[in-house]
């Protein structure tokens, strides 16, 4: 490329409109060759520079505009670019190439650049412009919704407070009229600021672009279990005001009245096309201004994006990624077509064409997606359905005469999405038969990305197809993720797709012939299983004597010297805190507690089973109260105390052991609890002792230390009250003895657990169980959950009960002795700590002012407790303040 | 005295008083031996600044702000020393930001979530030994 120097920027570039969409153009054309040529000037209507509105709702939890920006700090600086802020352009003038702003300032340009983007649409029902009705589109409007909610809900105006409609005194009624997306993101954020809320949707069903009616349906009820009240097949016909011309309530086209202090317009937007109107540029039908697959407008100096564009497919798209996509597609059209010396012919696939609108989102806490032919328009087109209403979950494809997928709707479980959306853009036949697509987890084989076919999309939000990962691989020579990242864009966005990214990254490095490495860090080549090994065989007690031995030098990192320290405290090698080993411990199993947000850290006593005495509880309480203690029911049966600082922490653990408690090892990768259900001992329909039984295993595998955190429960019988199968492991108890589960898992990736064993006896539970937490330690990765392990590990569950039911390994042997050396040598982490003056020393927040508490930490009340105080709140130290200043021993340099 | 240090405090140091340089005073932070390998400790200076010193497994010292900038949380004194490519390093417990311990830069991310460069202020620290005072050199 040559670049030829010019004495600054010659021509003139206006762009209408500062939001997403224009904010992404100005990124795009600033690394067009010749961008430097051109004097950039952007015309905003809003106060400020451009933020992200697809998260707007997470503003009112607290995301502040400023963490919404999308303008990176310095950006506008480092290009020249000029921003004018709360002053919208007011008319275009194309004979003189001018655009006239609010201000009066006239403005010259050789190319123009309309993202205006688009306006809600408020049905034009008597009364919809009386106070108290808004819409839902920028950060002020959201700033007017929540001031008048706080009014409502402080003053007890609401009419909520005398219905009984509403949850208390001073409660008032939100209404959001249009069940769409952004209409149950307003419904969210209503509920969020304490209004009883209901959505009036005329469509016979919520979300009825995205969703066919058996998703509606399974959504409506999901959404009214959240407490808000929906209505559809319903109209709005007028808005009823009070004497003070405030709304009362929304009169209904069934008749009915519905009362009503705050309404929210949500019903679908228009394209903001007026001055394109008005400069006598071609505008759609329905309003869009008509745009070329290059973005440009009839005029060729004047070009459209975003919403307020009617894209070359005869299409206006309401979503941010088409809205990408017109961006860029004008940034390098623009950049091509009127530079002096065009480089070559603007290439097809940079042309805008129409997009896929296809999305998946999450309402109100409900997972839903639409992706492709979402409705089976498609002639010959038929349906697959799984439906499971208990569980909340709908998922229907759509597949086309010829076998292939054409799109889909998925409630409640959207976690093949990634995998179905590109499948049904491929257009090709599919290979598996597609219930097994829809089946649950664990019932459908694995599908990895490798089945799908080059031109899918992967990265919807920057349109990155598996094929252009593939290459970054190939030709660029990318070899981890964050290079792919950077190298094709894909992952930056949503990140939704990084998972799927690094699977296909490690499959064509492998195909490719190159050797992953699948070192622990740069520090090991080794895997966790090897290491585990080379610790266990050679009998190596401390870090630095394996990273000498068996490392590629360096200092060690946060990835390898926890998992070192896990490794040894599994092999039993003393108290974690000991000599070097107190060096490779995170903070949490560093200070023996767990840290918070701001600092702080909060303190778990160990409760066996979750059973505990009145004793017990009071003394706890009794703690909590006087070091002023956040408390809160932790999901494993124990009692989790927050905000205590490091200095704290020896004198509460003082009076946890003095009262018979013991470390929770809440901090540790470590069994955490057996959770139980109270069992026979009272249940009516348990068939064994389930509490003594989590007490006796949480006795025995208590501060055992792992590859990760262990949890288990003991169910009193087939009813499973105590969800053991959702645990690492799980014994639910039969007539005939105990089921052992194993490999089942909560959170981000819920996973049912596998059936070991049945009926067996307690010795033979214990000893299976022994055998299986041995062999996980021995062979899993750093940080892999029991239910992973299962599925990667080779043979799976069935060679798992080979191996310890069977001993086809021939290590039983060796498994049981290390679990008996382990249950032999436990001790109580705290008591030995506070038994140590040497340990004790490192419970100061600073080292040269014992006993200064941290003056960072600070907490502010809520609900008759403390929480971490905000940036924003003056709050106060929890420890008592020193009556003078720490003393410092200081001299002059 | 001798020239301003701050890393590395030379090896074979294995007594003494670590100091940290604030404006144009001296304080005093710990023993050297009170300093484990390859962990850290928070000290305040005379102005009330939290400030972070490590030792490392050769030996050498360092000192840098002790406030997380993403997080804003005053925890990297308890973060774990490292190297990555042989730059020393210490990982922000909160969310596993590693920072160049010798010009406290980011090696994660340029800047924090706030626009401001991910930089943390380096402090000077030295040994003083019995007799005379043994010194990094930056």
């Amino acid at each position: 490329m040559t670049t030829h120097l010019t004495n600054g920027p010659v021509k003139d570039l206006v762009l209408v409109g500062h939001g997403m969409v224009g904010q992404r153009f100005l990124e795009a054309f600033v690394e067009q060759p010749g961008a430097a040529e051109w004097r950039i000037t952007v015309l905003a209507e809003e106060p400020r520079a451009a933020y992200d509105r697809v998260h707007l709702t997470s503003w009112f939890s607290g995301t502040s505009a400023e963490e919404l920006s999308l303008t990176p700090a310095g950006f506008l600086a480092e290009h020249g670019i000029d921003l004018c802020l709360a002053d919208p352009a007011t008319g275009i003038d194309r004979a003189a190439h001018t655009v006239t702003c609010a201000s009066g300032a006239v403005l010259h340009y050789d190319a123009l650049v309309l993202a205006t983007g688009s306006y809600p649409f408020v049905p034009p029902v008597p009364g919809h412009d009386a106070a108290g009705c808004h819409v839902y589109r920028t950060i002020e409007d959201l700033e007017r919704i929540r001031d008048e909610a706080a009014v409502l809900q402080a003053t007890g105006t609401g009419t909520g407070s005398g219905t009984g409609t509403g949850t208390g005194p001073g409660t008032g009624i939100g209404v959001v009229v249009g069940g769409g997306l952004l209409g149950l993101e307003a419904a969210g954020a209503l509920t969020a600021l304490g209004l009883a809320t209901h959505v009036v949707e005329f469509a016979p069903r919520l979300m009825a672009i995205q969703v066919d009616e058996g998703g509606g349906k399974l959504l409506k009820r999901k959404i009214e279990d959240l407490g808000v009240h929906v209505h559809t097949g319903a109209g709005t016909q007028s808005v009823l005001t009070d004497e003070n011309g405030r709304v009362r309530a929304m009169g209904l086209s069934d008749g009915r009245e519905l009362p009503a202090d705050l309404v929210v317009f949500s019903a679908g937007v228009r394209p903001r096309d007026q001055l394109a109107r008005e400069c006598g540029l071609p505008v759609g039908e329905r309003g869009g201004i008509v745009v070329d697959e290059r973005c440009r407008t009839r005029d060729p100096h004047v070009y459209a994006i975003g919403e307020c564009a009617l894209a070359a497919d005869g299409r206006v798209y309401g979503l941010v990624a088409p809205g990408y996509a017109m961006a860029e597609t004008a940034a390098r059209s623009l950049a091509h077509e009127l530079a002096d010396e065009p480089a070559g012919e603007l290439r097809e696939e940079h042309h805008f064409t129409g997009a896929d609108t296809s999305t998946k989102l999450k309402l109100l806490g409900v997972d839903v997606a639409s992706f492709g032919d979402a409705h089976g328009a498609t002639e010959g087109a038929v349906d697959v359905l799984y439906s499971d209403s208990r569980a909340g979950i709908y998922k229907k494809l759509v597949i086309g005469a010829d076998g292939q997928l054409l799109g889909g709707v998925l409630v409640g479980d959207t976690e093949a999405y990634g995998l179905l959306r590109p499948l049904a853009m491929g257009g090709k036949p599919l290979q598996t038969a597609p219930e097994q697509l829809v089946l649950p987890a664990g019932l459908a084989p694995a599908a990895g990305p490798i089945a799908l076919p080059d031109e899918a999309v992967i990265c919807s939000c920057h349109n990155v197809s598996k094929g252009q990962i593939r290459a970054a691989v190939h030709e660029q020579g990318c070899a981890t993720v964050p290079e792919v990242k950077k190298c094709t864009k894909a992952g930056t966005g949503c990140g939704s797709c990084v998972k799927q990214l690094g699977q296909i990254v490690t499959e064509e490095l492998e195909a490719g012939g190159v050797t992953v490495d699948k070192g622990l860090c740069e520090h090991f080549g080794h895997t966790r299983a090897e290491l585990y090994e080379i610790v266990r065989v050679a009998g190596i007690s401390s870090f630095s004597d394996l990273l000498d031995r068996h490392g590629r030098g360096g200092e060690g990192c946060d990835v390898c010297k926890p998992a070192v320290a896990s490794i040894l405290a599994s092999l039993d090698n003393g108290h974690i805190l000991d000599g070097e080993q107190g060096a490779l411990q995170d903070t949490n199993d560093h200070f023996l507690a767990n840290l918070q947000r701001n600092g702080s850290y909060s303190v778990v006593p160990r409760i066996p089973g979750g059973e505990i005495t009145a004793e017990g509880l009071i003394t706890i309480g009794e703690i909590a109260r006087d070091h002023g203690l956040y408390t809160k029911i932790t999901g494993g049966q124990r009692i989790d105390l927050f905000g205590a600082s490091v200095d704290q922490l020896p004198a509460i653990w003082r009076r946890l052991v003095d009262a018979g408690f013991e470390s929770g090892h809440a901090y540790g990768k470590s069994l955490r609890t057996v959770k139980s259900c109270v069992g026979e001992t009272w249940c009516r329909y348990g068939v064994q002792d389930s509490v003594g039984l989590a007490i006796e295993l949480e006795l025995r595998y208590r501060g055992l230390r792992s590859p990760h955190k262990l949890k288990a429960a003991v169910s009193g019988c087939a009813r499973e009250c105590a969800e053991a199968q959702g645990k690492d492991f799980g014994v639910i108890a039969t007539s005939a003895g105990w089921n052992l589960y194993v490999g089942g898992n909560g959170g981000m990736t819920p996973r049912h657990a596998d059936l070991l064993a049945a009926d067996l006896d307690k010795e033979t539970l214990l000893r299976t169980i022994d055998r299986f937490l041995m062999f996980y330690i021995r062979t899993a990765d750093r940080l892999e959950r029991t239910s992973v392990w299962l599925d990667r590990i080779e043979g799976g569950l069935d060679h798992v009960r080979q191996v310890v039911m069977e001993d086809s390994l021939g290590i039983c042997a060796e498994l049981d002795a290390l679990m008996a050396r382990h249950v032999d040598a436990y001790e109580d982490e705290w008591a030995a700590v506070l038994a140590d003056p040497d340990r004790l020393r490192r419970f100061t927040s600073f080292v040269n002012a014992p006993g200064t508490p941290d003056p960072a930490v600070t907490f502010v009340p809520e609900r008759g407790q403390i929480r971490p105080a905000r940036p924003d709140e003056d709050g106060r130290i929890l420890t008592p303040a020193l009556v003078a200043g720490p003393r410092l021993e200081v001299h002059s340099a | 005295m001798t020239e301003m240090l701050t890393r590395p405090v030379a090896a074979e140091v294995v007594t003494g008083t670590v100091e940290i340089l604030d404006g144009r005073s001296w304080t005093r932070v710990c023993a050297y031996e009170q300093l484990t390998p390859g962990r850290g400790v928070a000290a305040l200076s005379a102005e009330g600044a939290q400030v972070a010193i490590f030792r490392d497994r050769s030996g050498a010292l360092y000192a840098v702000d002790n406030r997380d900038p993403f997080s804003g949380a005053y925890v990297l004194s308890r973060g774990i020393v490292g190297s990555r490519d042989g730059v020393p390093t210490v990982a922000s417990p909160m969310y596993k930001h590693v920072f160049d311990l010798r010009d406290g830069r980011c090696l994660d991310e340029r800047t924090t979530p706030d626009g401001r460069p991910a930089v943390l202020r380096v402090w000077t620290v030295r040994v003083v030994q019995k007799h005379g005072t043994a010194e990094g050199a930056r």
